[in-house]
């Protein structure tokens, strides 16, 4: 009960197999057992939202799950969602629309984002403006943002190739 | 910001928890959702000895009909409660309330359980609870007994569960026949924590009131019911009078606090524009006027 836990993850298709102590929170196993750094933490506490990630099909804070709790699931992150060559219709968008200043609440914006638009069929501005009301974004202000959104769903329900993801 | 060490157990079945309880007594946790717990984990403002992880626990996450009412199993997530059919015919009021809690990603994983042990005083569900007479059943190595909504929040952050018991499910009775509902809030932004919130259902026959229940949340340590409001409808015909000297009478009844978001006598404006909203809608539902 007490000690390291044996856990087996599969991230971005690949699985892991990894010994990590119960209090090990998930966005920690991914940056530094897994070296995925695409995920950041913000807050540490829910809040922020900078540290979204994809877990069996539903958005989470990656602060607020431990990874034993992810044993046997399947992650996503934002290093599975495209690559540069390919990116994905979000991060086309992000880019076309410049929904992104500094970076760092990018990733949760984009997997929440996925998830919102994955759950919703059609996303109107109101929906995408509350829909990431959990997520902070202090360089700016949002419209960007908003509008990426907007063109990524839009490009997403008319088929465009949406990843891997 | 990161949790003190703790060990971790996830265990099958409710009887396994219980045991483990038992045994650990006030240095074990249950973590459901971890959407309040873990937050104070990283914090250290709690350090148990041992959390037992309740998420791989079959059967307790389901949503079922029962005589006269439904029975939610504690892991029904908030996203279960927002999106399920059963619930949006049977408690359109839950489905709407769900709207105002949190984020998408915090209800994906919060639930029904962990939000009513939790029992923040701004919370949706505990106020829900209290609204339709919810009775909430808690076991342990002792037994199971079933707590009553109005018995069950006696505090802020604090409720009728004792540390070696596990809320198990809920049963919600169905209101009146022919009953309206209103639900308003107001946050500061979508997904806070109201500000101040209240429920209604309104029940009418032969143009008078029969039924009136009125609940609020953020505005005191537990969410409370405004009796003296009730008695004010009850009897009564439901014009727009009626309603204004209940929305007054309720927000007599509110027993809010200063804080940095909002001073006390806002917060008590709030109920008595909210009370004002939420029966004036619940009385166009109960007429079929609104959907
Ligand atoms: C950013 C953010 C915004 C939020 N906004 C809102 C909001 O607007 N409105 C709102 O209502 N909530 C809000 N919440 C809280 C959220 O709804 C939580 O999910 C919920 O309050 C707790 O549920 P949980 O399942 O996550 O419980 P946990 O965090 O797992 O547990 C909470 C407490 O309950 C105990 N517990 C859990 N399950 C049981 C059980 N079955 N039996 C006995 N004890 C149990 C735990 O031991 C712990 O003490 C917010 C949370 C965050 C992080």
């Amino acid at each position: 009960m007490s000690g390291k836990r044996r856990i087996a993850v599969t991230v971005n298709g690949t699985r892991y197999e990894r010994e990590v102590e119960p209090r090990l929170l998930l966005g920690d196993f991914l940056r530094s057992e897994l070296d995925l750094t695409g995920t950041h933490f913000g807050c540490e506490h829910g809040i922020c939202g900078a540290c979204t990630v994809i877990l069996n099909g539903d958005s989470v804070r990656a602060c607020l799950v431990f990874a034993v709790q992810a044993d046997g699931g399947e992650v996503l992150t934002v290093e599975g969602l495209g690559s540069v060559e390919a990116l994905h219709p979000l991060q086309q968008a992000f880019h076309e629309h410049h929904g992104l200043q500094c970076g760092y609440c990018t990733p949760g914006m984009l997997m929440t984002a996925l998830d919102l638009i994955r759950k919703h069929g059609r996303l109107t501005e109101a929906a995408v403006r509350a829909g990431i009301s959990g997520n902070l974004c202090r360089c700016t202000g949002y419209q960007n943002i908003v509008t990426a959104i907007c063109a990524a769903a839009a490009a997403m329900q008319s088929g465009e190739p949406a990843g891997d993801a | 910001m990161k949790p003190a060490p703790f060990a971790y157990a996830a265990p099958r079945s409710v009887e396994e928890a219980a045991a483990l309880l038992a045994e650990h007594g006030g240095d074990a946790r249950l973590l459901a959702g971890g959407q309040s717990l873990v937050p104070m984990l990283n914090f250290r403002l709690l350090e148990p000895a041992l959390l037992v992880d309740i998420n791989r626990i079959a059967g307790l996450d389901g949503i079922a009909e029962i005589a006269g009412g439904l029975r939610l199993g504690a892991l029904v997530r908030h996203r279960m409660l927002e999106t399920s059919p059963l619930i949006a015919s049977r408690f359109p009021i839950i489905a709407a309330a769900m709207a105002e809690v949190a984020h998408l990603a915090i209800r994906n994983r919060g639930t029904i359980g962990g939000s009513l042990a939790h029992a923040d005083p701004a919370a949706e569900l505990p106020l829900l609870a209290l609204l339709l007479e919810a009775r909430i059943t808690a076991v342990s190595t002792q037994g199971r007994r079933v707590i009553a909504a109005s018995d069950f929040f006696t505090a802020a952050l604090t409720t009728a569960l004792a540390p070696d018991e596990i809320l198990t499910e809920i049963e919600l009775p169905d209101p009146p026949a022919g009953s309206g509902w209103g639900f308003a809030e107001l946050a500061r932004r979508a997904g806070d924590f109201a500000l101040a919130a209240v429920g209604v259902i309104i029940a009418e026959a032969g143009g008078i009131c029969r039924t009136a229940r009125i609940a609020m949340a953020g505005v005191g340590p537990t969410p409370l019911r405004a009796p003296a409001a009730e008695a004010l409808l009850q009897g009564g015909t439901l014009d727009t009078g009626a309603i204004a000297a209940a929305s007054r009478a309720a927000a007599a009844a509110a027993q809010p606090a200063d804080d940095l978001h909002a001073s006390a006598a806002y917060r008590r404006h709030l109920v008595e524009v909210l009370t004002r909203g939420a029966l004036s809608a619940a009385v166009a539902r109960a007429r079929k006027v609104v959907p």
